[in-house]
C-alpha cells in the first residue's frame, strides 16, 4: 500500500463525526457511550427514586391513602426492576466504558458497534418496560422476581415485561463480552493482568457473572411466557411441574446478579481508598483472589433465597454453608481497606467520604446478609422488612454509594473541572444521615415480623415506618443535590489539573482533564505503568 | 501519522447507523410479538414489520463488516476481538440451555417423584393428585384438567439416532472443509462446505417430520404436561439454533465461492464453524437425555 493510499483511509476513518443528535445515536467512541450509559443510568435513578417515593408515602401511615393495593405492587415489582436493571448495572457499565480503555492503555473498546448496540438497547427495553403502565391490567405487579404463578396473573404487561427482560439481558450479554475482549485483548505493552486496576479486574469478573448467569434469566422467562401462552407445565404442578422450580432457575441468576451489581463497587472503593489515604492498596492479590473467590460461590448458594419453600434438609444445610463461607472473601476485602488507611494520611474529599460511608455501611448490609443466611433464622426473617433493610443496605449505601463515589472521583478527569466541594460534602451528610434513618428502622420492623410488599400494615408498625418515610423523602430530595453538582462540574468550575487528586495513581490520570476524544492512540510507555493500583 | 502508525492503530469504526437500527427493528419485533399474544389484530403487522427491519439491518451490518474484512482493515489484534467475542456468545448460549436442561433434570429428579410422594412429597400426593403415580417419560400428567394426553414420546433409535448421525457427520465435513480452506484448496472447501450445509437442512427437514407425527399421531404437544414442555422448549430451541448455523454455513459457501477467505485469514469461517459444532454437541446431550436415557 502506497502512502498516499494510507493516509487516504486514516482520514476517511477518523473523518466522519456526525454531530448533534446523530453523534449521540451513531457513536462509536467509548466515552461517548460511557457518557450516555450515566446519563440513562442517572435518569433511571430518579424515575425508580419516584417510585420508592410513593412507596414511602403510602406507609407513611397505616392504612390506605394515597394508592390502590395493585398500583402499590406495581411500584415496589417497577422500582426493583428499575433500579437493578437501568440504574445500577448501566451506571457500572457506563464507568467501565469510560474508565477500562483509559485504565488499560487502549484507544476504544474492542468492539465499538457491539459496545453502541449495547446502550441503544436500553432507551428501547425501558420503553417497553415503563409502557406496561399505561396498559389494560396496569403494570407488573408481581414482584420483581416473576415468581409464578402470581406473575402470570398480569395483564397486558406480562408479555412486555418478559420482552423487555430479553431485550436487557441482550445488553448486558453484548456489553460483557466487549468488556471481556477488551480487557484480554487491548492492554498496552507491559500493562500485565496482576498490574490491572482493582476496578479493571472486578469488572473482568463481573463481565464472566453477566455472562454465565444473564442467559439463564432469558431461558426462566421464556418458560414463563410459554407456560402462560402455549399450555407448557413448566411451573404447573398438575402437569408435572414446580412452581419452586422457576425460584431455582430464577435465583441462579439472582445470587451471580447481586454480585454483578456490587462487585464494581469493591473495585471503586479499591481505587478510591489508595488514592485519599496516600498508601497504596493493601493485599492486592489477595483482592483478586477474593473477588474470583466470591464469584465462583456465587453461583451455589442461590437456594438461600428460599430457604422456606421446603427443600430437602440437605440442601437447606449445604445452601447455609457455602453462603455463610462468603463471608471469608468478603471479609478479607474489609479488612484490606481497613488496613490501607492504617497508619496513612487521610484527607477527607466527597469521594473519600462516600467511599469510607461504603465501607462501613456495606459491612453492616454484609452482617445483616450473613443472620439471613443461618436457615433456622431465616426462617423468622423471611420475606420480612429485615430483607429489605438488608439489600437496601448493600444496595443503595453499598452499589449506589459506590457510584456517586466514583462520579464524584472521576468527574474532574471527565469534565476538566473541579465540582463543587461544599455542595458535594451536603450531598454526603444529608445522604448518608437521611439513608439510616430510612433503612435502619427496618431492620426492627423486619425483627418484629413486617412483612415486605404490602401497602398496609398493623398499627404497632406505625412509628418506626413513619421515622424511615421521613428518612425516605430526605434522601430522594438529597439526590437533586448530586444533580445541581453534576451540572456545575459539566458546565464549568475551577480547571482540573491531569493528576486532580494528589494521591491519583493510574493510566488515566496521565491524560489531560478532559481527556481526548481518542484516548491511547499510540500504547502508553511500558514505563507509565504502575503495578496493581500502586 | 505515518504510515506504520496507520498499521498499528486498532480500527475503531466509525459511527454507523446500523446499532440504533437494529434496536429499533427488535423492539417493533418486540412489540408485535406481545401485542400479537395479548390477541391484538395489528400486532402481526407491528412484528412483520420489524422483522423486515430486522433482516435489512443483518444484511447491512455484515455486509459492512465483510467489505471491511476484504479491504484488509482488519489485523491479527481484531481478529483475537472477534474470535473471543464469538467464544463468550456461544458460552452464553450454552447458559441459555443450561436453563432448559436444568428444568428437565430437575422435573425427573424432583418435581415428578415428590408429586407421586416420594422425599417430603407425601402430603403433597395425598391431599391433590393421591392416584398419582410417577412416570417417566411422563405421559399421565397429576391433573388431566389443562393439559391433554400424550399417547406415546418418540423413542431415540428412530429418527433421533439418524439425525445424531446426520450431525456428527457434519461435524467432520465441516472440519474437512476447514482443512480445504488451510490448505487453499477452494473446490475441496466448496464441496465440504455443501455438503454440512446439505446435511443441516436434512436434520431439520427430518427434525420438522417427527414434530408432525408428535403432534397428529402421538399427542405429544407442549401442552401435554412437563415431558411435552421440556421436549419442544429444548429440541425447538435447538431446531432453531441449527436452522440459524444452517443460514450462517450457507452464508459462508456464498462466501467462499466468491473468492473470500485465505489459508490464514477466515475467522467468519470458523465462528459459523464453532457456532456448528456447539449445535453439535447440545444434540449429543438432548439426544442422551431427552429420547435415550
Amino acid at each position: 500500500m502506497s502512502d498516499a493510499a494510507a493516509h487516504g483511509e486514516h482520514d476517511e476513518h477518523h473523518g466522519y463525526h456526525p454531530g448533534g443528535m446523530k453523534r449521540w445515536l451513531f457513536t462509536t467512541n467509548h466515552k461517548d457511550i460511557g457518557t450516555m450509559y450515566l446519563i440513562f443510568a442517572l435518569i433511571m435513578f430518579f424515575i425508580g427514586g419516584a417510585m420508592a417515593m410513593v412507596i414511602r408515602l403510602e406507609l407513611f401511615q397505616p392504612g390506605l391513602q394515597f394508592v390502590e393495593p395493585q398500583f402499590f405492587n406495581s411500584m415496589t415489582t417497577m422500582h426493583a426492576l428499575v433500579m437493578i436493571f437501568g440504574a445500577v448495572m448501566p451506571a457500572w457499565t457506563g464507568f467501565a466504558n469510560w474508565l477500562i480503555p483509559m485504565m488499560i492503555g487502549a484507544p476504544d473498546m474492542a468492539l465499538p458497534r457491539l459496545n453502541n448496540w449495547s446502550f441503544w438497547i436500553l432507551p428501547f427495553a425501558f420503553t417497553l418496560l415503563l409502557g406496561t403502565f399505561f396498559m389494560p391490567g396496569g403494570a407488573p405487579a408481581g414482584g420483581w422476581t416473576m415468581y409464578p404463578p402470581l406473575v402470570l396473573q398480569t395483564g397486558d404487561a406480562f408479555p412486555f415485561l418478559i420482552f423487555a427482560v430479553h431485550f436487557m439481558g441482550a445488553s448486558s450479554i453484548a456489553g460483557a463480552i466487549n468488556i471481556i475482549a477488551t480487557v484480554f485483548n487491548m492492554r498496552a505493552p507491559g500493562m500485565t493482568l496482576m498490574k490491572l486496576p482493582l476496578f479493571v479486574w472486578t469488572w473482568i469478573i463481573t463481565a464472566f457473572l453477566l455472562i454465565a448467569s444473564i442467559p439463564v434469566l432469558a431461558g426462566a422467562v421464556t418458560m414463563l411466557l410459554t407456560d402462560k401462552f402455549f399450555g407448557t407445565a413448566f411451573f404447573a404442578a398438575s402437569g408435572g411441574g414446580d412452581p419452586v422450580m422457576f425460584q431455582h432457575i430464577f435465583w441462579f441468576f439472582g445470587h451471580p446478579e447481586v454480585y454483578i451489581l456490587i462487585l464494581p463497587a469493591f473495585g471503586i472503593a479499591s481505587a478510591i481508598i489508595p488514592t485519599f489515604a496516600r498508601k497504596p492498596l493493601f493485599g492486592y492479590a489477595s483482592m483478586v483472589y477474593a473477588t474470583g473467590a466470591i464469584a465462583f460461590l456465587s453461583f451455589i448458594v442461590w437456594a438461600h433465597h428460599m430457604f422456606t419453600v421446603g427443600m430437602p434438609l440437605a440442601g437447606e444445610l449445604f445452601f447455609m454453608y457455602t453462603t455463610v463461607l462468603i463471608a471469608v472473601p468478603t471479609g478479607v476485602k474489609v479488612f484490606n481497606w481497613c488496613a490501607t488507611l492504617w497508619q496513612s494520611s487521610i484527607t477527607f474529599e466527597v469521594p473519600m467520604l462516600f467511599s469510607l460511608a461504603f465501607v462501613i455501611l456495606f459491612t453492616i448490609g454484609g452482617f445483616s446478609g450473613l443472620m439471613l443466611g443461618i436457615t433456622p433464622v431465616d426462617f423468622q426473617y423471611h420475606d420480612t422488612y429485615f430483607v429489605v433493610a438488608h439489600f437496601h443496605y448493600v444496595l443503595v449505601t453499598g452499589a449506589i454509594f459506590s457510584i456517586i463515589s466514583a462520579t464524584y472521583f472521576w468527574l474532574p478527569k471527565w469534565t476538566g473541572h473541579m465540582y463543587d466541594e461544599t455542595l458535594g460534602k451536603w450531598h454526603f451528610w444529608l445522604s448518608t444521615i437521611s439513608v439510616n434513618v430510612l433503612f435502619f428502622p427496618q431492620h426492627f420492623l423486619g425483627l418484629a415480623g413486617m412483612p415486605r410488599r404490602i401497602p398496609d400494615y398493623a398499627v404497632q408498625f406505625a412509628d418506626f415506618n413513619m421515622v424511615s418515610s421521613i428518612g425516605g423523602f430526605v434522601f430522594g430530595f438529597s439526590q437533586i443535590l448530586f444533580v445541581m453538582v453534576i451540572w456545575k462540574c459539566v458546565k464549568g468550575g475551577e480547571k482540573a489539573t491531569d493528576r486532580v487528586w494528589e494521591g491519583a495513581h493510574g493510566l488515566e490520570w496521565t491524560l489531560p482533564s478532559p481527556p481526548p476524544y481518542h484516548s491511547f492512540t499510540t500504547p502508553p510507555a511500558p514505563a507509565s505503568i504502575e503495578g496493581g493500583m500502586r | 501519522m505515518n504510515m506504520s502508525d496507520a498499521h498499528a492503530d486498532y480500527y475503531v469504526p466509525e459511527p454507523s447507523h446500523y446499532p440504533v437500527s437494529l434496536s429499533l427493528s427488535l423492539f417493533l419485533m418486540f412489540v408485535g410479538g406481545a401485542t400479537s399474544l395479548n390477541g391484538i389484530g395489528v400486532g402481526p403487522v407491528i412484528l412483520g414489520l420489524g422483522f423486515l427491519g430486522f433482516v435489512l439491518v443483518l444484511f447491512g451490518w455484515f455486509g459492512t463488516v465483510i467489505g471491511e474484512s476484504e479491504a484488509g482493515k482488519y489485523n491479527e489484534q481484531e481478529d483475537v476481538s472477534f474470535r473471543m467475542g464469538m467464544m463468550w456468545f456461544i458460552f452464553s448460549e450454552v447458559m441459555f440451555f443450561a436453563a432448559f436442561f436444568g428444568a428437565l433434570y430437575y422435573a425427573r429428579m424432583y418435581s415428578v417423584p415428590w408429586l407421586s410422594g416420594e422425599g417430603s412429597g407425601a402430603a403433597t400426593n395425598q391431599f391433590l393428585w393421591p392416584q398419582f403415580v410417577a412416570n417417566w417419560p411422563l405421559l399421565q400428567t397429576p391433573s388431566a384438567y389443562g393439559f391433554s394426553e400424550a399417547k406415546a414420546v418418540i423413542g431415540a433409535w428412530g429418527i433421533p439416532a439418524y439425525n445424531t448421525a446426520i450431525l456428527l457427520t457434519s461435524g467432520f465435513t465441516v472440519t474437512m472443509a476447514h482443512w480445504a480452506l488451510k490448505a487453499g484448496n477452494r473446490s475441496s472447501l466448496i464441496g465440504w462446505l455443501a455438503a454440512t450445509v446439505a446435511l443441516g437442512v436434512v436434520f431439520v427437514y427430518l427434525q420438522a417430520g417427527e414434530y408432525g407425527h408428535a403432534y397428529h399421531e402421538l399427542g405429544l404437544t407442549m401442552n401435554a404436561g412437563i415431558y411435552g414442555a421440556t421436549f419442544f422448549m429444548l429440541t425447538g430451541f435447538h431446531g432453531f439454533h441449527v436452522s440459524m448455523g444452517t443460514f450462517m454455513l450457507f452464508v459462508i459457501l456464498m462466501r467462499s465461492t466468491k473468492g473470500h477467505f485465505t489459508p490464514k485469514h477466515h475467522f467468519a469461517f470458523e465462528a459459523v464453524a464453532w457456532y456448528w459444532h456447539f449445535v453439535d454437541v447440545v444434540w449429543v446431550g438432548l439426544f442422551i437425555f431427552v429420547y435415550w436415557i
